[in-house]
C-alpha cells in the first residue's frame, strides 16, 4: 500500500536530505502519496469500492495467539474516514512544506523523519491488529517526538521533548494494557478476533478507561494534556499542523476503535466519564489559550478545545448506545466524526498561518505583531476565513459540526439515567461556552496579529509568505467554506461509518431542498447554510451601501487605535495606545482566570517625581501542574530519595538483604510450594 | 562393603561438616574461626574422597585434593599470617547473642530439610538427605557472613558456604564436570575475597580508589 511507499520516501530522504533537491523529493513525494490514498479512502466511503477487506504481512510477533501470522492490516469504514481526514492534512502540510521548508536551517533533522511520521499514522488507522497498531503507534509518537526536537539547540524544546517522550510512554503503556485486556486469556490479538471474545462487565469498563487514557493523553484531554501545548508549538510549522490537526485525530480514531468496535456493548456511565473529561477538556483548553501569548501556543491549546468537543460527541454517542438509542447516537457520533474533519482542516490553515508569521516577523509574540493584513494581503484571508470557522461562525464548517453536537445534545432528556439527564444539558451549556470563548480567542488572536498597526519593527517589515504556502492555505480554507455550504454531503459520506459501528445513520441529506440538513426528521429541526450565507452577504452589501449613503461624509485618514496621540508625538509613541493582546482578555481573566488558574494582575504605578514606566505583572499557574504533576513528581523524588539509601549500605547489610530473600523463597517453597 | 554402608558412611561425613559448620558459628575468636575453618575444609576433603571411592570417579579425587591441600592448609595459614599482621588475632568479636544465632542455624537446617522432602519427594532418600546436609552447611554459610562484622570471619563463612557447594556437586552423581565446576567455584571465592576487601575500603574511605589509600597513609604526592 501507499504507506511503504512513504517508508521507502524516508530512506530517500535520509539520503537525499543535504541536497537542496531532498526537499522537492521528499515533500513532492508525500503528497503525490497522500493524494493517492485519499482518493483510495474517499473511494471506499463514497463509492464503495473496497480494497482487499485484509492484508496479512509476514512480519510479526511469532506465537501470538491463534492467527499469529504477522500484522494485519485492512481499510473498513471507520478507518477509512480517518484517512480522508489525516491524507487532506498530509498533502496539505506536503504542499505547504514545498515552500516554507525553504527556510528550514537544518533540513536532514526533518525531512528523513516527515514521510515516516505520516506512514506512520496512516498505519495506525489501517492496522487490524493489537501488535501492529502498538508498533505503528509508538512509531508515530517517536517520529514526531523526532520532528519536534528538530531544533533541539533550544531548551524549551528540549524540555518540551523529554515531557513529551513520557506523557507518550505513559499513554502507550495504557493501550498496551488495554490491548492486553481485550485479547483476553487466549491471546488473540487480531482485531476480529478481539470483538468475539466475551468478556465481562469490569473488564470492558476497565478497557475503557485504560483507551481514555492512553488515546486521551495522545488527543489532549485535559489533565493529561500538559505535552501538547510545549511540543506543537515547539515543531516546525507543517509538523505543528499535521500534529495538531492530524495526529489528535489519530488518538481519536484509536478511542473510537476500542471504545465503540472492541470493547463491546458500553455502561451507562462511560458516556458519562467521556462527557465530563470532554466538558471539563473544551472548556480549560480555550481558557488556557485566552491566557497565552504566543501564537502557537495559542493554537496548540485551542486544539485541545476542539478535542474537547469531538470527546463531547462521543461521550454523547455512547451514552445513547448504551441505551440503545442508536439514532441519536450516530447523530453524536456523526457531530464528532465532522468536527474531527473540520478541526482538521481549520487548524492546519491556522497553523500554516502562524508558520508564515514566524517566518515573516521571526517571532511568534502576539505583542509584537499587528498590522499584519496589509503586509501578508493574501495569505490574511485564508487566515480570517479559518478563524472565522474555528470561532464557529455561520456559514462556514465550525458552526456546521457545532450545531450537530447541540442537536445531538438537545435529544438527550429522552435518556433513562437521571445522571445523564442532569449532565447532558451542563456540558451543552459547557459547550456553549467554551464556543463563545473560543470566538474572544480567535477575535484576539486575529485582531492583535492581522489588524492596527504593527507593535514592532520586525511586524512593520513583514513580507508576503510563498506561493507554495499560500496554495496550500487556500485550498485548506476553500474545503472549509465548502463543508460550511454543503455539510450533507460530508454527513452523509460518514454515514457507512456510523452504520458499521451502530448499525443506525443520520437519514440521507442529499435529496434535501435548498441543501438544507435536517438530521433529525423527526423534530424539523433544519440548518440551511445557503440561505444564511446570502443572507448575511445581502444584509452586509445593505448595510455597507447604508454606511455610505446615510453616514457622515467628513472623513479624515489618521492610524488606527491613535487615540488622538498622533497630533502629538512621534508615531511610535501611538503604537502603543493599542489593545495589548493581554489588556484585551483581561475581563475573562478576572471573571474566570483567578479561580482556576489563580491569575493574578500586579500594577505597579511610579510615585510621582518617579521616573521609571508603570508595569504590569501577570502570574498564573496550571492547576494540572500544581494539582496533579507537581505531586507526582514529588512522590517519585520521595520514593525515589528513600531507594537511593539502598546504595549506602554496608556490606554486611547487602548480605542480609540477600540471605533473607534466599530464606523467605526457601521458606515459600516449604510452605506452599 | 555393601552400597547401604557406603552411602552410610558418606551421610555421616556429611553430617559431621553441618557439625563443623555449627561449631563455627560460635567461636568468638579470630584464629579459631580459622581453625575451624580448616577443620571444616578437612571434612568435606574426606567427604569428596569417600564420594570419588564410592563413585568410581577419578576426577573426585582431584577435588578432594585440592580441599585438602589448598583449604585446609594453604588458605588457614594464609589467613593466620593477615590476621597476625593486621594484629586482631586476639580480637574477641562480639556477635550477640550466640544462642539465637544457634537457634537460627537449627532454624535453617529444619528449613532445608522440609525444602528438600518437598520439592525432591521423588528422588532417592539418601540423596535427598545428601543434597539437603549440602543447602544447611551453604545456609550456615550464609548466616555467619551474616552475623559477622569482621571481614575475616565474613571470608570464613563464605569458604564453608562454597565447601556446601562443592559437597552437593560431589553428591550428585554423574556430573562429569564437577573438577571443572569446582576449580570455577574457587575463582569466584577469590574473586569475593577481593570484592569483600573491596568493599571493606570503600566503606573505610567512601572510594576504592587506591590514592584515597595513599593520601590517608600520608603518601600522596
Amino acid at each position: 500500500m501507499c504507506a511503504a511507499a512513504s517508508l521507502i520516501l524516508g530512506g530517500v530522504g535520509g539520503v537525499l536530505a543535504r541536497r537542496p533537491a531532498g526537499r522537492m523529493i521528499v515533500y513532492g513525494g508525500s503528497l503525490a502519496i497522500a493524494v493517492v490514498a485519499l482518493l483510495a479512502a474517499l473511494a471506499q466511503l463514497a463509492l464503495g469500492i473496497a480494497p482487499d477487506p485484509l492484508v496479512v504481512l509476514p512480519i510479526g510477533l511469532p506465537h501470538l495467539g491463534a492467527s499469529g501470522l504477522g500484522m494485519q492490516f485492512g481499510m473498513d469504514d471507520l478507518a477509512a474516514a480517518f484517512l480522508i481526514i489525516a491524507n487532506i492534512g498530509g498533502a496539505a502540510a506536503s504542499l505547504f512544506a514545498l515552500g516554507y521548508a525553504r527556510h528550514e536551517a537544518e533540513p536532514w533533522r526533518v525531512l528523513p523523519v516527515y514521510p515516516v511520521f505520516l506512514a506512520a499514522m496512516n498505519l495506525v488507522v489501517i492496522a487490524a491488529d493489537a501488535y501492529g497498531f502498538l508498533l505503528c503507534w509508538e512509531v508515530m509518537s517517536l517520529a514526531s517526538w523526532a520532528l519536534v526536537m528538530a531544533h533541539h539547540s533550544e531548551a524549551a524544546t528540549r524540555r518540551a521533548g523529554v515531557i513529551y517522550l513520557l506523557m507518550a510512554s505513559a499513554g502507550t503503556l495504557a493501550l498496551l494494557l488495554c490491548f492486553g485486556l481485550l485479547a483476553g486469556p487466549a491471546g488473540d490479538y487480531a482485531f476480529a478476533a478481539m470483538r468475539a471474545v466475551p468478556r465481562a462487565r469490569w473488564i470492558g469498563s476497565a478497557v475503557m478507561i485504560l483507551a481514555l487514557l492512553g488515546a486521551g493523553s495522545k488527543a489532549g484531554l485535559v489533565p493529561l494534556h500538559v505535552w501538547l501545548p510545549r511540543a506543537h508549538p515547539a515543531a516546525p510549522s507543517h509538523v505543528s499542523a499535521l500534529m495538531s490537526g492530524v495526529m489528535t485525530k489519530v488518538a481519536v480514531y484509536a478511542f473510537i476503535r476500542i471504545a465503540f468496535d472492541l470493547a463491546g456493548p458500553p455502561a451507562w456511565w462511560w458516556g458519562l466519564v467521556v462527557l465530563l473529561a470532554g466538558g471539563m477538556t473544551a472548556v480549560l483548553g480555550v481558557l488556557y489559550a485566552l491566557m497565552e501569548d504566543d501564537i502557537k501556543t495559542i493554537l496548540a491549546y485551542s486544539t485541545i478545545e476542539n478535542v474537547g468537543l469531538i470527546f463531547v460527541g462521543l461521550g454523547l454517542a455512547l451514552a445513547f448506545k448504551a441505551d440503545g438509542m442508536m439514532a441519536a447516537a450516530a447523530l453524536a457520533l456523526t457531530a464528532a466524526l465532522f468536527h474531527a474533519l473540520n478541526h482538521m482542516l481549520f487548524k492546519s490553515t491556522l497553523f500554516f498561518g502562524a508558520g508564515a508569521i514566524q517566518h515573516a516577523t521571526g517571532t511568534r509574540d502576539l505583542a509584537q505583531l499587528g498590522g499584519l493584513i496589509h503586509r501578508m494581503r493574501r495569505s490574511a484571508v485564508p487566515m480570517l476565513i479559518a478563524a472565522l470557522a474555528i470561532a464557529a461562525l455561520p456559514p462556514l464548517n465550525g458552526f456546521a459540526s457545532e450545531w450537530l453536537l447541540l442537536q445531538a445534545i438537545l435529544l438527550s432528556p429522552a435518556l433513562p439515567q437521571f445522571g445523564l439527564k442532569l449532565a447532558v444539558p451542563a456540558i451543552g451549556a459547557l459547550v456553549a461556552l467554551s464556543a463563545a470563548f473560543a470566538a474572544a480567542c480567535f477575535v484576539r488572536l486575529y485582531g492583535i496579529a492581522y489588524l492596527g498597526r504593527a507593535r514592532g519593527t520586525a511586524a512593520a517589515a513583514a513580507q508576503e509568505t510563498d506561493r507554495w504556502s499560500l496554495s496550500a492555505m487556500i485550498v485548506l480554507a476553500a474545503l472549509c467554506v465548502a463543508a460550511g455550504l454543503l455539510p450533507g454531503f460530508a454527513i452523509d459520506l460518514l454515514a457507512p461509518v456510523t452504520h458499521a459501528l451502530l448499525g443506525a445513520r443520520v437519514s440521507t441529506q442529499a435529496g434535501l431542498s435548498w441543501l438544507t440538513i435536517v438530521p433529525v426528521a423527526s423534530r424539523q429541526n433544519a440548518y440551511d447554510p445557503l440561505l444564511i450565507a446570502l443572507f448575511i452577504a445581502i444584509s452586509a452589501v445593505i448595510g455597507a451601501l447604508a454606511l455610505r449613503r446615510f453616514g457622515v461624509r467628513i472623513t479624515r485618514r489618521a492610524p488606527a487605535w491613535g487615540c488622538g496621540y498622533q497630533e502629538f508625538g512621534p508615531p511610535a509613541r501611538t503604537l502603543i495606545t493599542q489593545y495589548s493582546p493581554s489588556g484585551f482578555v483581561q475581563p475573562i481573566r478576572r471573571v474566570f482566570a483567578g479561580v482556576i488558574f489563580r491569575a493574578h494582575d500586579e500594577a505597579t504605578l511610579p510615585l510621582p517625581g518617579e521616573a521609571h514606566p508603570a508595569r504590569l505583572n501577570l502570574r498564573w499557574s496550571d492547576p494540572a501542574w500544581s494539582l496533579l504533576y507537581a505531586p507526582l513528581i514529588g512522590a517519585i523524588d520521595w520514593l525515589a530519595g528513600q531507594t537511593n539509601r539502598l546504595q549506602f549500605l554496608t556490606i554486611r547489610r547487602y548480605l542480609a538483604f540477600v540471605f533473607m530473600a534466599l530464606v523467605a523463597l526457601l521458606g515459600w517453597i516449604a510452605l506452599w510450594g | 562393603m555393601s552400597s547401604a554402608t557406603a552411602l552410610s558412611i558418606a551421610h555421616v561425613l556429611a553430617g559431621a561438616l553441618v557439625l563443623v559448620s555449627f561449631m563455627m558459628l560460635y567461636q568468638d575468636r579470630l584464629s579459631s574461626v580459622i581453625n575451624v575453618l580448616a577443620l571444616h575444609a578437612a571434612v568435606l576433603g574426606c567427604a569428596v574422597g569417600w564420594q570419588a571411592y564410592i563413585q568410581h570417579a577419578p576426577e573426585l579425587y582431584i577435588t578432594a585434593g585440592l580441599a585438602l591441600g589448598f583449604k585446609a592448609i594453604v588458605i588457614p595459614i594464609a589467613l593466620h599470617r593477615i590476621v597476625e599482621r593486621f594484629g586482631i588475632h586476639r580480637q574477641v568479636e562480639a556477635v550477640g547473642g550466640i544462642s539465637l544465632t544457634m537457634l537460627g542455624g537449627i532454624g535453617l537446617v529444619a528449613l532445608s530439610m522440609v525444602v528438600m522432602l518437598r520439592t525432591a519427594a521423588h528422588a532417592d532418600a539418601l540423596a535427598r538427605e545428601d543434597v539437603a546436609l549440602a543447602l544447611s552447611v551453604i545456609l550456615l554459610g550464609m548466616l555467619m557472613m551474616v552475623t559477622r562484622r569482621n571481614a575475616v570471619s565474613q571470608i570464613a563463612g563464605f569458604m564453608s558456604l562454597e565447601n556446601g557447594l562443592i559437597l552437593a556437586a560431589a553428591g550428585a552423581q554423574g556430573m562429569p564436570l564437577v573438577v571443572e565446576i569446582s576449580v570455577a567455584f574457587s575463582v569466584l571465592i577469590a574473586f569475593i575475597v577481593i570484592g569483600v576487601f573491596l568493599f571493606r575500603i570503600r566503606e573505610r574511605f567512601d572510594t576504592v580508589d587506591s590514592t584515597a589509600l595513599d593520601a590517608f597513609r600520608g603518601e600522596a604526592s
